[in-house]
């Protein structure tokens, strides 16, 4: 037999220092995940990370830039291209105590994977009682919005969302990214963690803290007429078209959901006693959609709170199109605004 | 040197006798008349526990019992050549694997009554609990080999699978893992000619052992119904993995007598005939045939075999039957490590609406 070169002997071993982020630095939302990362790994020495591209390349978006070079082969894992084996390597690890974060590289690329991370992942620690923990992080950039091939725009969140014992999350700006990968990595339970791809080069204020507990909700603008509530890309939407509705005499709070599973609830049910109106974006296909659910429940909780039907503002329910249609796919200010029309009776 | 492309290693024969093999021997010299019949001991107490599993399941005690009538040498024959801080992630049929590594009866039957997904804690025994996706287990031990290999030790993961699961993706993804990290796992594959009504030749055209090497991977084809060279097999990849030697495959050639599960009926698609063949195979009965002639087996001896058998199975049975249901709402218990709001309020609403029937939250009226 021939032998092979081992990962463990590739050259760069420990070659570089790695230097944590210790003072307030503006980021892009890309290299904020970078320094959560590094920060996660000097931290706790069974984090490791696996996925294609990973290592010399630091990823096809660089999210894992340098790593390789820092902590060496052994933990930055350069996998063969599959993603089944990914995650359930990762489930392996995972049963000898490591932290294991995998990343799969477009979002389209995870369902080779599903079946690992359905039936294994979500299910272990139910399964043996909690005797095995699965502290997993899968790390999917997601959404639209880049002009890109088919398979490589998709916002697969629901199906997650809809699988008990998986934690999920969408980040929207560097600072949450930072927080929130570091908090991903540090919960026992396997969390999915949700990165909008055309947001990564969006630059932001981090601050190198923990901050709020992941599971919680933020109002990133406060208003008393409408709650609008989304995650990931378009929370920055979302906001914009705050600011347009403001002028015209509609004051929106913008919720910020973070955590997609569980759903904060506690935060939006405030939020919709107070307002009585509820718009929910989402770049994720309509039906079956994490709005739906959304409103379901809020509809349970507030019925009696409501002054209009809760409103849902989505992608369509058509696989992602070609890149020269996702503009008419894609929920943007105009079609958020349109939705905040609806709600307040206007059309 | 061990010849990784031989036909089938064979070292005990049908008619019960000691066939040489000089490069196979070295690894199973141990094995005196006392080793051996104590590998005849557990091959007939597991045998005698998968009858009663299977009685258990006619009585309506058990669900669903996957029988492994037939396999006795291919399980206990590996089981007991690995150490105790080696790693096993089986599929779902190597119960006298978990037999071997010392799981108590009661909870290897525990899943197949419905009272759990898992029997037992898989760090007592260093033994996963079985696995139904077929295949998604050799992940889960490449992984785990991973891990040992950074944790620089010498501990190794072994994952069993059958004929079917090396048709999955899953399967020819460990090994492509395996082999790129020269990961210490051995693939334990039970070639047990039949993934329910499909014979093996569906699966492959070549024998399966023919696969590894094309993933860099060599592998041993044995006969499975042979306890000693089941164990010389496993000894020599096990070796290899604890040296740095990286993965091996084995291939145990075995039969399955009995049915899939309690619920299939090999009647409809397997000719009686070839059940009869490999009846004159039985892994007991060549044993039996050795340890007569080494002349360790007295009516004594056999006797009080029987014994321990029928002990191991009348525990089984009181353990199966004395098990309590679990309460209701255990249900919500350990979906995570941590509390989660929408879970705890559904079983807030489900404990309120048990107790509007007057029935408490543990079950009882």
């Amino acid at each position: 037999m021939t032998t092979l070169m081992t990962h463990t002997s590739l050259p760069g071993l420990d070659a570089q220092k790695p230097v944590p982020l210790t003072e307030t630095k503006t980021l892009s939302m890309g290299k904020a995940i970078n320094e959560g990362l590094r920060q996660a790994m000097l931290d706790d020495p069974k984090v490791v990370l696996l996925g294609e591209d990973i290592g010399a390349l630091g990823g096809v978006f660089r999210v894992t830039s340098d790593l390789l070079a820092q902590f060496g082969a052994r933990r930055v894992i350069d996998t063969p291209l599959a993603e089944s084996a990914i995650i359930g390597t990762a489930v392996g690890l995972a049963y000898r105590g490591y932290r294991p974060v995998c990343e799969i590289q477009f979002d389209g690329f995870i369902f080779p994977g599903f079946d690992q991370i359905v039936s294994q992942v979500a299910k272990f620690h139910y399964r043996t009682q909690g005797a095995v923990r699965m502290p997993i992080t899968i790390r999917v950039p997601f959404g639209g919005g880049i002009g890109a091939a088919e398979h490589h725009s998709e916002s697969p969140e629901a199906y997650f969302t809809h699988t008990s014992g998986l934690r999920v999350i969408a980040v929207s700006n560097a600072q949450d990214a930072y927080s929130l990968i570091r908090q991903a990595i540090a919960s026992d339970d396997p969390v999915l963690y949700f990165e909008p791809k055309r947001r990564y080069h969006v630059k932001g204020e981090v601050v190198p803290e923990l901050g709020a507990p992941m599971e919680q909700a933020v109002i990133v603008r406060p208003g008393t007429d409408v709650t609008l509530l989304t995650y990931g890309a378009l929370v920055s939407t979302a906001k914009d078209a705050a600011l347009a509705a403001f002028d015209e005499g509609v004051s929106i709070e913008v919720i910020d959901l973070r955590s997609l599973s569980p759903v904060d609830y506690a935060v939006v049910e405030a939020s919709v006693r107070k307002t009585g109106r509820l718009v929910v974006t989402h770049e994720a296909a309509q039906s079956g959609g994490l709005g739906g659910e959304i409103i379901a429940t809020i509809t349970e909780r507030c019925f009696s709170y409501l002054e209009a039907a809760p409103v849902r503002v989505t992608g369509f329910d058509v696989p992602y199109p070609p890149a020269k249609l996702e503009s008419h796919h894609l929920p943007d200010l105009d079609r958020i605004l349109d939705g905040v029309d609806r709600v307040m009776g206007r059309r | 040197m061990i010849d990784f492309s031989p036909p089938l290693v064979q070292l005990l024969s049908i008619d019960g006798e000691r066939m040489p093999r000089p490069d196979f021997d070295s690894w199973v010299d141990d094995l005196d008349g006392t080793a051996l019949l104590a590998l005849y001991r557990d091959m007939l107490v597991v045998r005698r526990i998968d009858t009663e599993a299977t009685a258990l399941q006619r009585q309506g005690e058990l669900g669903l019992w996957p029988p492994l009538l037939g396999q006795e040498a291919a399980q206990v024959g590996s089981a007991r050549a690995l150490r105790s801080d080696d790693f096993i992630f089986p599929s779902y049929r190597e119960n006298a694997v978990a037999y071997c590594r010392g799981v108590n009866l009661t909870d290897i039957v525990k899943v197949w009554r419905g009272n759990a997904q898992s029997g037992w804690d898989p760090y007592t025994v260093n033994m996963a609990t079985p696995n139904i996706i077929i295949g998604a287990q050799t992940l889960h031990a490449t992984g785990w080999a991973l891990g040992a290999q950074r944790d620089e030790i010498d501990a190794v993961a072994i994952t069993y699978f059958g004929d079917g699961a090396t048709s999955q993706g899953d399967v020819n993804e460990a090994m492509v893992f395996a082999a790129s990290f020269q990961a210490p796992v051995v693939f334990f594959c039970q070639n047990n000619q039949w993934a329910i009504s499909e014979p093996v030749g569906v699966q492959a055209h070549r024998n399966i052992a023919d696969r590894a090497p094309g993933f860099g991977i060599p592998s041993l084809r044995i006969d499975g119904n042979d306890v000693i060279a089941v164990m010389a097999a496993t000894r020599i990849a096990l070796d290899r993995a604890r040296t740095g030697g990286g993965p091996t495959f084995i291939e145990a050639v075995t039969y399955r007598m009995g049915p899939h599960t309690t619920a299939d009926d090999p009647t409809r698609y397997r000719d009686p005939a070839e059940l009869a063949e490999w009846k004159t195979r039985d892994p007991l009965l060549r044993l039996h045939r050795l340890l007569t002639s080494l002349g360790e087996i007295t009516p004594e001896v056999e006797a009080a075999t029987q014994a321990i058998a029928d002990a191991a199975a009348a525990e089984l049975r009181a353990g199966c039957i004395g098990m309590p249901d679990p309460e209701p709402l255990s249900v919500f218990d350990h979906v995570y490590s941590t509390p989660n709001a929408t879970l705890e309020r559904q079983r807030a609403d489900y404990a309120g609406y048990l107790t509007s029937f007057g029935t408490q939250s543990n079950g009882t009226v």
